[in-house]
């Protein structure tokens, strides 16, 4: 086992150990705080794919921002679930066997290509720099990537405004919160 | 070097993590976290893809940016939605909230 081999098994046990516990967590602000260690090791697995970029945007989007919303909302809404009683429902014992059943078809359905076992990566033709350039230049660039580069934009604008307009205090609309 | 079965493992272990935490969990902020766990598996595997497979083409990453915009979306309009469920019917328990059930 390699030096390379060695980091990915100790980043790989540490994601699936966190994500047990974000979903096993009875804390919830514990829950999202393994949340982070999780959102951390997918972003050391994007080093070692050699995508720097996506690493850093790992760190600054999930770990900064969506992780940090989430802590927010337990916070907001934490005095309902006390942080006691059962955080599972009543069908959680079908919710584990759906989740065993799916990984077993994942692990059947990779079985059935063999290629991919052993496949080792190819060398990158281009150098770092150059990769992100070219990241950069194929999200405006009219043959590749610039539609669905432009409907993320007009989803995240969506996303903004749809925020805005649900979360403000429903003082005036009577307790509704649409628009007027 | 690391196989690429070992990413499509580890990304099926933390898909299927996410899914029990979807469909076993009552609160919704819970719910939500689940989900993020699943969309990271799916970017594990669009850029160990890449990275294997096709690093000539820069589609995987491209299409980890997207799914990170959506995953940030997802999260504003997710968690905005659970604070205005919670002011008005005073929880996040996602089977109390009824509303819609017919």
């Amino acid at each position: 086992m390699t030096l390379l081999q060695g980091v990915f098994v100790v980043t790989a046990l540490a994601a699936v150990i966190s994500a047990v516990m974000v979903v096993a967590s009875p804390r919830l602000v514990h829950a999202a705080l393994w949340l982070v260690v999780t959102l951390g090791a997918v972003a050391v697995l994007f080093i070692l794919l050699d995508a720097g970029f996506l690493a850093m945007v790992q760190v600054v989007i999930y770990i900064g921002a969506i992780a940090i919303l989430i802590i927010f909302t337990v916070m907001l809404t934490r005095r309902v679930m006390a942080d006691s009683g059962p955080q599972a429902n009543r069908a959680w014992w079908l919710a584990v066997f759906i989740g065993i059943v799916m990984f077993a078809a994942l692990l059947a359905l990779l079985a059935q290509m063999p290629t991919w076992w052993q496949a080792t990566p190819p060398p990158l033709a281009a150098s770092a720099d150059f990769m992100i350039e070219d990241l950069g230049k194929s999200l405006v660039d009219l043959d590749r990537y610039v539609v669905p580069f432009e409907v993320a934009s007009v989803l995240l604008l969506a996303a903004l405004i749809g925020s805005i307009v649900l979360a403000r205090p429903p003082a005036e609309t009577t307790g509704k919160t649409g628009p007027e | 070097m690391i196989p690429l079965s070992w990413y499509l493992i580890l990304a099926a272990a933390l898909f299927c993590i996410g899914l029990y935490g979807v469909l076993g969990r009552r609160n919704a902020v819970a719910i939500l976290m689940g989900i993020e766990l699943m969309l990271n598996a799916v970017n594990i595997n669009l850029v160990a893809f890449w990275r294997y497979l096709t690093p000539a083409l820069i589609a995987g990453q491209a299409f980890a940016i997207i799914v990170f915009a959506v995953a940030a979306s997802e999260a504003a309009v997710g968690l905005a939605l659970i604070i205005s469920i919670y002011r008005q019917r005073s929880t996040v328990i996602a089977e109390e909230i009824d509303l819609m059930k017919w």
